[in-house]
């Protein structure tokens, strides 16, 4: 058993009403440079649809991610191999280009004022923030298909969409129960990225204490792997000073004890924050488990940090107490683990994400049916009227088990149950209108009990700040120790730090020389 | 007197400036060191353009080393007509890929607004010279046969001259003037190695081979 800490991420997505607060946060304290326009480390996306880049899990395109080579039972990068890469480094065959993402463009404001009189409202035209020029149309923009907006030709280009039955896509499509939901994506920090495994100059790591995934720019080479290897498409390339870069969790941020930007910032309080304590010896297992495995080996890596041997092998690490007590009151380590309810996207890619997601109910309530609007299946008495079946949910279990179970339907109707459980439970104790026959058959169904789904409730509904982020400050006092080991204090070679070294570039960041 | 400033004292300076330059930035400002790939703002032309132009370059580039490092092997290969004639076929062949492919990519930069918002003059300056060694080379292979053969009884020795602190000018100073501003050219090329982003040609990362693909680095003390 090798322990080691890792900050994971919590998505709850029910509770996201796709405000993309979160985006323009990020956006503006960490994207807003040149090169970096088109650049959304954090966005939302509606689902169904084809998401930024369009179609981004559609691995025949873009190739991301790994493959399990059945005969030997070993990883290989969908994109290819070691000697691929060097064969194809001067030109890679899956890059998504820039009109994968869109061109970045400003207004051109200035016009507003300074047209001449005329007969007509003077405009601002759209002006490309790569080259300067107008742009007579815009064809694509970060979010060209937010609420479901051209969904004849978004929505039904979503690749989960691709298996999908007719039956499926009527359930859908249909007008009166128009279905769809957001989805938050950052960086998921995996532990296999393949990403890292994709760059051939070593620029990306992972960062030991935390696994926060980060490019060293100084390395980077701009041989442009990384894009294609992330089956997320969630490192990018700046075009202007022709380095890779991604989403780093706010670092800065986390090192002084404060949540990243988009989690702060998050107005649907849908993010959590915490560390995982996991077994390194267990990552190769976990990235090689078949299909309908893949959630339960990942959870698998996760060890409970309660649990006397793993606190022992976290100290044997060299992973602070301090650390060890933030894992034990890690939201992350409650929704993922202890409850079963938060899943990786796309587990599939085998990438083994740390960012987890509950996915949204979307029971049918009500139906327009001839004209007449009525509660679905109010005949059939029970829990049916408010909750309705699982089979009838406005999102078909086959499109939710494709995003986040690697098409395995049984997880997701287990983590359905429960949080079925949750509502029916809670409702039954506030409004009162639930038999407690029918109480008692959803905890049994959803496998869980009266104190967690109260605890559930807890952390879903009325968290506290502290409760949804728990971050343990870096300790800054062991940092020192750490980097000069031979510290004397007799002869006070402590480093000042003052005027020795800085953050972030020597120089400016450019393009070339 | 010329000749020995361009043939005798040039070499020495471009090396110097490649050498020292090359250190230097790589020490002071490594973030700079980049292949400045633009494919991610166009990506068709660059397939016609950098596949044929790397490859080819890269080979013929190979076939100038190796006759220069084993002079006696190299003339020994090409004793044998046919394989003269082989490797000479070749090598046009290559010469003719990078040629193409570097017309391509300089029609490229120039009608692809975003590809020229995102070049520099230095860009502007590498790709006239390297259009000019490549034309050289080419015309030199055209006009004067079997240069395989004869680059190692004059070119050779010229560079093993310099190499050896004694610059023998008369190995050169009497070739075609397009052989001579080929040779001339190519220290220009070196010159310019750390001016421009050609420095990314000692980035190739060889070593990814033998690399485990998942890096994780501490910035701490811990063991786990």
């Amino acid at each position: 058993m090798r322990i080691r800490s890792h900050m994971a991420m919590i998505f709850h997505l029910d509770k996201c009403i796709g405000c993309h607060t979160c985006t323009v946060a990020c956006k503006n304290i960490w994207t807003d440079r040149k090169g970096a326009e088109y650049m959304y480390w954090n966005n939302v996306e509606t689902k169904p649809g084809t998401g930024y880049p369009t179609r981004w899990e559609d691995q025949n395109k873009y190739r991301g991610g790994w493959v399990l080579d059945p005969k030997k039972n070993r990883l290989r990068l969908r994109l290819q191999g070691k000697w691929g890469t060097l064969g194809n480094i001067f030109y890679n065959p899956y890059l998504p280009t820039l009109d994968d993402y869109f061109e970045p463009w400003t207004y051109d404001y200035q016009n507003l004022f300074d047209a001449p009189e005329g007969d007509d409202q003077p405009t601002a035209r759209a002006v490309s923030m790569i080259t300067g020029k107008y742009m007579d149309t815009i064809e694509a923009g970060p979010n060209w298909d937010d609420d479901l907006s051209g969904s004849q030709v978004y929505a039904n280009n979503d690749p989960n969409l691709d298996n999908a039955t007719e039956e499926e896509r009527r359930q859908m499509e249909e007008i009166d129960r128009t279905v769809f939901f957001y989805l938050p994506r950052i960086c998921n920090h995996c532990l296999n990225p393949g990403c890292v495994a994709a760059c051939p100059a070593g620029a990306i790591y992972k960062r030991g204490e935390d696994g926060i995934v980060l490019v060293n720019q100084d390395r980077c080479r701009a041989w442009r792997m990384c894009i294609s290897g992330c089956p997320y498409k969630k490192t990018y390339f700046n075009w202007a000073t022709g380095k890779a870069e991604k989403c780093i969790l706010c670092y800065p941020r986390l090192e002084s004890g404060q949540p990243p930007a988009c989690f702060h910032s998050c107005v649907g309080r849908i993010r959590y924050v915490g560390l995982l304590l996991y077994d390194a010896d267990r990552i190769e297992q976990a990235a090689t488990a078949p299909d309908g495995a893949l959630v339960q080996a990942q959870r698998d890596v996760i060890q409970d940090p309660h649990d006397p041997a793993v606190i022992a092998a976290a100290k044997a690490s060299g992973i602070p107490d301090a650390k060890i007590d933030a894992a034990q009151h890690s939201p992350v380590y409650q929704f993922v683990k202890a409850w079963n309810l938060a899943l990786p996207l796309h587990p599939e890619f085998r990438t083994l994400p740390m960012l987890f997601y509950v996915p949204p109910l979307g029971p049918v309530l009500a139906k327009m049916d001839r004209g007449v609007y009525d509660i679905v299946d109010a005949a059939s008495g029970g829990l049916a009227p408010m909750m309705s079946a699982l089979e009838k949910s406005r999102v078909p279990l086959r499109y939710m088990a494709s995003l986040l179970s690697a098409g395995n339907e049984h997880v997701i109707r287990d983590v359905y149950h429960k949080l079925m459980a949750v509502r029916v439970y809670m409702r039954a104790k506030k409004v009162k209108d639930v038999p407690a026959a029918e109480v008692a058959k959803a905890l049994a169904e959803g496998h869980t009990n009266a104190q967690e789904v109260e605890a559930i409730y807890r952390l879903t509904s009325l968290p506290t700040f502290e409760e949804r982020f728990v971050v343990p400050a870096m300790e800054r006092e062991t940092a020192v120790e750490d980097l000069f080991p031979a510290l004397d204090p007799i002869a006070r070679n402590y480093p000042t730090r003052k005027g020795e070294v800085g953050f972030g570039f020597r120089n400016d960041p450019h393009r070339g020389l | 007197m010329s000749d020995i400033i361009l043939f005798a004292a040039f070499p020495y300076v471009a090396v110097v400036l490649a050498i020292g330059g090359g250190v230097y930035r790589y020490r002071h400002d490594r973030f700079s060191y980049s292949s400045l790939s633009s494919q991610l703002l166009e990506n068709r032309a660059l397939f016609w353009g950098s596949v044929p132009w790397h490859y080819g370059i890269t080979i013929v580039l190979l076939a100038h080393l190796v006759a220069f490092l084993v002079p006696g092997v190299w003339s020994h290969v090409i004793a044998d007509p046919m394989t003269l004639y082989t490797l000479e076929v070749i090598g046009f062949a290559l010469a003719l890929a990078a040629l193409v492919g570097l017309l391509v990519l300089i029609v490229r930069r120039l009608t692809k607004p975003r590809v020229f918002a995102v070049t520099t003059t230095m860009d502007w300056v590498l790709l006239a010279v390297l259009l000019l060694q490549v034309v050289l080379g080419f015309w030199v292979s055209l006009a004067y046969r079997w240069g395989a053969d004869w680059y190692v009884h004059t070119a050779v020795p010229w560079l093993y001259s310099l190499l050896s602190l004694d610059p023998q000018t008369q190995y050169v100073s009497s070739l075609p003037w397009a052989v001579k501003l080929h040779m001339l050219n190519g220290f220009v090329v070196i010159a310019l190695f750390p001016f421009s982003r050609l420095v990314h040609l000692v980035a190739l990362p060889f070593w990814y081979l033998w690399r485990p693909y998942q890096v994780v680095i501490r910035n701490r003390g811990y063991r786990g």
